[in-house]
């Protein structure tokens, strides 16, 4: 009743974690089956090991959150020889958010994370608001989008996401810009930019002074974008911002999304995921609706 | 093995204005919690208060199935926590973190040093340390002696030492100005206010004392998850959420010297 598909991917249901918020998905191993999920998207991984940005690297704002914590990871050597062999086992599309500096940064991880059997799946992160070099620099002009996304596709064979930055005058575009350069799939939205100020101090909230917003604030924006996106290409559409629940993920579904990731919801409920795809299968039961994929881009 | 619950008030107080303290029953069988462990409370009703807040345990109480928690009012979260009554629920994922050793010596000469909320942790590490045949020192201290919320509840399994920084209440001074911290002591445990914990953990150091600190820095997941609430130690960024919130000095030079 769930199964949907991204390009190759076969997921058991539309729901999946969103980088950055799931570590490596042990964390939440107490409590929930990682079985259960359709997927899930670790944390961003990079060429070399980074220690990330100092402290403070969050505040919380109303109904959601700032975060600058510069995509801190062992590198993808670690990953390959010490955390993948943790993970492979587990019965689900485990998918590794790539990041990286340079486009030869970026190569050099997918390279990589290509010869792992069990990752069928990247998610290329073109969209990182907090570092200095790369990121979201990458994912901001449609023609930088597409060289970058043109490289990766000559070393990366499997099913490549790329993660959309909506921190753009007309997303849409860029979408379009990926797809043309091999993308088998967006994912959308990163966090939006933003900054808090300590009014009692007179200084920033976070040591790297602005961060990304996530949380239920940002939930109407990526809908949007979604629809948006979602109208301007032919490849699938995975999407996340603020989902919370079952219904959020429908609205996602309805906007055009085929698979939606959970990210900030899980420092709220960890099993939060688990009751996601419970409910969705319970509306879809009481809406007599047999096959998910019927209502994806119904809007 | 971590878990999220439901919990049910089933007392409160509030020892002075600032600090409430709620014991909390777990209806069955609850998980085993380690002196320093925290749990994450989640906060209903207020659009300002999204993520859990980090509670250290002041008290657990395996056998009962109680736990309790000592709760500094300091914003909107920990307000409406105080504003909860007997009977309410509170869902908690616990227990969370990596607490302080117990396993040492029982022949340990060992103070136990605690500031404003900080004195929270440190009832349930007086509880295991006594129960292992030691029975520590426990000197705590605040600004002024309502910023003290407890310390009668120390006196049966610790020495209990008093200083504010304005006199109102115990020594005169700071923590670290108290005769008793100038002791040679084999262990210190701490736990408060950052300045107060690098002092004491400077101390320390300069007179080779196994020493720990319990972290507080901001957090998101709670779990190691999110890479939100990380500490400089000398092995680089490590999250106060699980390799912490207590750290062992050895591995905090970076921390403590600057």
């Amino acid at each position: 009743m769930l199964n949907v598909k991204i390009h190759n991917l076969k997921l058991k249901n539309p729901v999946m974690t969103a980088s950055g918020t799931f570590g490596y998905g042990e964390e939440f191993a107490d409590f929930i089956d990682l079985n259960r999920l359709g997927g899930f998207v670790v944390k961003g991984t990079t060429g070399t090991h980074r220690e990330g940005n100092p402290y403070p690297r969050m505040v919380e704002t109303p109904s959601g959150m700032l975060n600058s914590v510069g995509l801190q990871n062992g590198g993808v050597e670690k990953f390959c020889s010490e955390v993948y062999h943790r993970i492979k086992h587990l019965d689900t599309n485990i998918i590794v958010n790539v990041s990286g500096s340079s486009i030869e940064e970026y190569c050099s991880v997918a390279e990589q994370i290509d010869a792992l059997e069990k990752i069928p799946a990247i998610e290329l992160n073109i969209s990182c608001p907090n570092v200095k070099h790369g990121g979201m620099g990458f994912g901001t002009q449609p023609e930088m989008a597409a060289e970058v996304v043109e490289a990766v596709r000559k070393v990366y064979h499997k099913t490549l996401i790329v993660k959309l930055s909506p921190n753009v005058t007309n997303i849409a575009e860029i979408a379009k810009a990926v797809e043309g350069a091999g993308a088998d799939s967006v994912s959308l939205i990163n966090t939006l930019l933003g900054m808090a100020i300590d009014i009692e101090r007179r200084r920033p909230c976070m040591a790297n002074i602005t961060g990304g917003l996530s949380g239920p604030a940002v939930k109407p924006v990526a809908v949007r974008m979604v629809w948006q996106v979602a109208h301007a290409v032919k490849i699938p559409v995975v999407g996340l911002g603020g989902i919370c629940t079952a219904e959020d993920a429908i609205e996602f579904l309805m906007a055009g999304a085929t698979a939606i990731e959970v990210g900030t919801a899980n420092f709220i409920d960890p099993a939060v995921t688990v009751k996601i795809i419970d409910g969705m299968e319970e509306w879809c039961k009481s809406h007599g609706i047999n096959d998910i994929n019927e209502i994806i881009g119904i809007v | 093995m971590k878990e999220i619950h439901e919990f049910t008030i089933l007392e409160r107080r509030q020892p002075t204005p600032q600090y409430v303290i709620l014991v909390l029953g777990h209806g069955g069988t609850m998980q085993p919690i380690a002196p320093g462990q925290f749990v994450e409370v989640q906060v209903e009703g207020d659009p300002r208060v999204m993520l859990r807040r980090p509670i250290s345990v002041h008290d657990a109480d395996a056998a009962k199935g109680t736990l309790t928690l000592l709760i500094q009012i300091v914003g909107n979260g920990t307000r409406r926590l105080a504003g909860l009554k007997e009977g309410d629920r509170l869902n908690l994922v616990y227990p969370l973190g990596h607490g302080f050793t117990t396993d040492i010596d029982a022949a340990s000469r060992t103070l136990l040093v605690g500031g404003g909320a900080g004195i929270a942790p440190l009832l349930h590490l007086s509880k295991a340390l006594s129960a292992k045949g030691i029975r520590p020192s426990v000197l705590l201290g605040g600004r002024t002696a309502s910023l003290i919320p407890v310390h009668r509840e120390f006196e049966p399994y610790a020495d209990v030492l008093l200083c504010t920084d304005d006199g109102s209440m115990g020594h005169h001074g700071m923590v670290t100005t108290h005769p008793a911290f100038s002791q040679q002591w084999d262990m210190i445990y701490t736990c408060g206010p950052t300045p107060m914990m690098k002092a004491v953990a400077r101390s320390a150091a300069e007179r080779n004392i196994r020493c720990e600190v319990s972290l507080e820095n901001m957090m998101a997941c709670g779990v190691g998850a999110c890479l939100c609430c990380v500490t400089d130690t000398d092995q680089g960024h490590r999250c106060v959420c699980k390799d912490g919130p207590v750290f062992d000095i050895s591995t905090m030079k970076k921390w403590y010297q600057c």
